[in-house]
């Protein structure tokens, strides 16, 4: 579990690493640890899952996949999970989750996001997630995001 | 953006060291200095290609709770519906979509409980109604996108 030095590690680091050459000894330094312990919390954060990894997130439409699109499923609840797995699998898919339904106005319950470059790239994507599902799709729609009215890091821990 | 950006933010969407000096040992990798991959990686997230570059955590693994939410918003109110729900620090992202449902964001809190009262404080300030989509299961989650 985590413990309060972690919570202050991740509330240092929400908003970035530092850009300096040793910045795991800047984080260390501004709450009074060392860079070795300041690490290897950081490694057991990362095998338990708690940091899915450290790395860049970029601003799809800056790298020029303007057509982001939220597909989403009907699936019988029985094969959801079946369903979902394989639609996970697929390369192009970035993130794929079972969600509640919201009868009557919103019936679908499986979604995956599909990025391109072109509408063309993402309708061959789409295309692929329908062939594989087959029968088992009793109807689909494609929300395309036509603007990031806000994007920040989680803040969960920042607010205790 | 040139091509040494691009092979720069291609290989710290797949991680990043932790040791003693990560910048240099990336650099190394990519046949950059040090310097210039920290130069070039603080333009990349100044001009926005990157919006973020540090550890991603996994809110619910750290016992905080996330949702996925909707609403319809009147195209009238869009911009007045849009700030109330970006005024609230619990709402991580915030995206127009084509449909109906043309506003969704993602909501992230320290319990379930405040998820429920985040979803309620929106739906009295906006009069419109919430629809909550916490997710049942996920399958899969990689945020790579090739530069």
């Amino acid at each position: 579990m985590l413990d309060e030095t972690d919570r202050k590690i991740i509330q240092a680091t929400q908003a970035g690493l530092p850009l300096t050459p040793q910045p795991y000894q800047a984080i260390a330094e501004q709450l009074g640890l060392t860079a070795d312990d300041v690490m290897m919390r950081l490694s057991t954060m990362q095998n338990s899952g708690i940091i899915r990894r450290i790395g860049a997130v970029p601003n799809h439409y800056k790298l020029g996949y303007r057509f982001n699109g939220m597909t989403v499923w009907n699936i019988p609840d029985e094969f959801i999970d079946e369903m979902g797995q394989k639609v996970g699998q697929l390369e192009f898919v970035s993130h794929c989750y079972h969600r509640p339904r919201h009868p009557p106005e919103w019936l679908y319950n499986l979604f995956a996001m599909v990025h391109g470059k072109t509408q063309e790239a993402v309708d061959q994507q789409i295309q692929q997630i329908s062939d594989l599902l087959g029968d088992y799709n009793l109807g689909s729609d494609v929300l395309y995001s036509t603007k990031i009215l806000k994007k920040t890091g989680f803040r969960t821990t920042a607010r205790r | 953006m040139d091509e040494i950006d691009k092979k720069i933010i291609n290989a710290l969407q797949n991680g990043f060291p932790i040791c003693d000096a990560p910048y240099r040992q990336v650099a190394v990798q990519l046949g950059l200095t040090e310097q210039e991959l920290i130069a070039r990686l603080k333009a990349l997230l100044d001009n926005g290609v990157l919006t973020r570059f540090g550890p991603l955590y996994n809110a619910e693994q750290m016992g905080g709770a996330l949702t996925l939410a909707a609403v319809k918003a009147p195209q009238q109110r869009f911009d007045e519906i849009t700030e109330i729900i970006n005024s609230f620090p619990e709402v991580a992202h915030n995206y127009a979509r084509s449909h109906e449902l043309n506003m969704w964001f993602v909501i992230a809190t320290e319990t379930p409980e405040q998820i429920r009262q985040t979803v309620s404080a929106i739906e009295q300030q906006t009069g419109l109604t919430v629809y909550n989509m916490p997710k049942n299961k996920e399958y899969f989650v990689n945020l790579k996108l090739e530069a």
